[in-house]
């Protein structure tokens, strides 16, 4: 319980830290006091920004979220597992291999379909 | 441990860290100068350029602020101060000698991964907020590399854990008394590699760094940011590199263990090593291309790291 709290002073520490970094910077740096629109415009490499930022992106960045979670989670298993593994020995050895090799064949999956290529069609 | 010796042990951390990670970018600039036969910094603190980083500080700090009209402005601000947070807070779990760790606990490895694995939020933050093509763009590449790379650091950080049976920092350390991790059979090597691979990856540098592309993104996610709150980003990346350098200097190099030197001279003098490997490899590879890059993670690093595991399970299950 003592370490809890050890972190929680460290946190607000840490926060009290990057916060009074910038309060500091504000007094102490230059700031112009004149409006310039063309110095607080989008910077595109000095063309007028066209439309919006936000813009559509590939559809491959969802699929390597979506594996990763696949995978984030299995890991999230295999945490409790290692710590009961000199414990129980070779049964949950066994066990873990095949929870994992159901794990590995929807890898497999992905991989034939090609899901794990970055350019697609 | 009392209320106040627990925030004067968090500050005396925190200053530690910062002034490491201050005199680290002047280490960075000696050394990668010296690979590339020139002297690096020298004018400010004459004769080896020693107050270049203070002076660097400095700068940052009385810079002029610039806030894009076109941004958002709570996140905007908000994604330098999550990522420098994020990447300090881990290092209240490292310990860095034998005794000496600000918050022991028995899960310490689950946490800092944990810890470590939220920075990528603050930098999608930062990209979103700039409301600003190139910073999207890399910020997408930044979430999209952090992200699946943190499955590769996961599977190869469990490796000593495994070995050690447990997730306590200082157990980890203590069952290296007999050998070094990376001098374990097979399975210690192939995760110590694997984990500074993914590491780099991790931490978008060099071969890896395709989120901050100069010459296809301009800066990167951070683009629209200036004076103290682009040095935040710098801060938490170079943060970052030190937490990873202390910890595979603890995972397999056996962190404080050495003869006759006290504990944290030696790791000190590991983390120093583990570093330098890391600009050494900056300045010797190329930029990997985007496809590459994931090809290297899904098809080689995942199923490698996997397999890695299960032999070091099936080592410690056999010889129970």
């Amino acid at each position: 319980m003592l370490s809890y709290i050890n972190f929680l002073v460290f946190f607000c520490l840490v926060l009290l830290f990057a916060v009074g970094t910038l309060v500091l910077s504000k007094l102490v740096r230059y700031t112009d006091p004149s409006f310039n629109p063309v110095k607080v415009s989008t910077y595109e490499c000095g063309e007028d920004p066209v439309g919006d930022a936000r813009i559509r992106f590939p559809v491959s960045y969802y699929l390597i979220a979506l594996i990763f979670v696949l995978f984030d989670v299995e890991a999230a298993f295999l945490f409790p597992w290692i710590l009961s593994l000199s414990k129980l020995g070779l049964l949950a050895f066994i066990e873990m291999l095949i929870f994992l090799s159901i794990l590995f064949l929807g890898w497999f999956y992905a991989f034939k379909k090609g899901d794990l290529k970055w350019e697609r069609q | 441990m009392t209320f106040a010796e627990s925030v004067s042990h968090g500050a005396i951390l925190l200053g530690a860290i910062i002034g490491v990670v201050t005199y680290l970018t002047w280490v960075e600039r000696k050394f990668s100068g010296r690979l590339q036969s020139r002297i690096g910094p020298y004018l400010v603190g004459r004769p080896h350029g020693w107050l270049q980083p203070i002076a660097d500080a400095l700068k940052l700090l009385s810079k002029e602020d610039i806030t894009p009209a076109k941004t958002d402005r709570f996140l905007f601000n908000l994604a330098p101060i999550w990522v420098v947070v994020m990447s300090l807070l881990g290092f209240a779990f490292l310990p860095l000698t034998i005794n000496w760790v600000l918050v022991n606990i028995d899960l310490g490895l689950l946490y800092f991964s944990a810890i470590g694995s939220l920075i990528v939020i603050g930098v999608f933050i930062a990209g979103w907020a700039s409301n600003n093509k190139y910073a999207l763009l890399s910020a997408l590449r930044a979430a999209a590399q952090m992200v699946a790379y943190e499955v590769p650091l996961l599977l190869s950080l469990l490796v000593p854990a495994v070995l050690a049976g447990s997730l306590n920092f200082q157990d980890i350390i203590l069952a290296q008394e007999r050998i070094w991790f990376i001098l374990f059979p097979v399975v210690g090597q192939i995760s110590g590699i694997t984990f500074l691979l993914a590491a780099l990856a991790e931490g978008n540098r060099i071969p890896f760094d395709l989120s901050e592309a100069e010459s296809e993104l301009v800066a990167g996610f951070n683009i629209e940011y200036s004076g103290m709150k682009f040095a935040y980003f710098y801060l938490g990346e170079y943060v970052h590199l030190l937490a990873v350098s202390i910890l595979v200097s603890i995972l397999f190099l056996g962190g404080p263990l050495g003869p006759l030197l006290s504990g944290g001279v030696w790791i000190a003098f590991k983390t120093l090593i583990v570093f330098l490997i890391v600009l050494w490899i900056r300045w010797s590879f190329l930029r990997l291309r985007i496809d590459q890059m994931m090809m290297l993670n899904w098809k080689v690093l995942v199923p490698l790291t996997l397999g890695n595991l299960l032999l070091a399970g099936l080592w410690v299950s056999l010889s129970r």
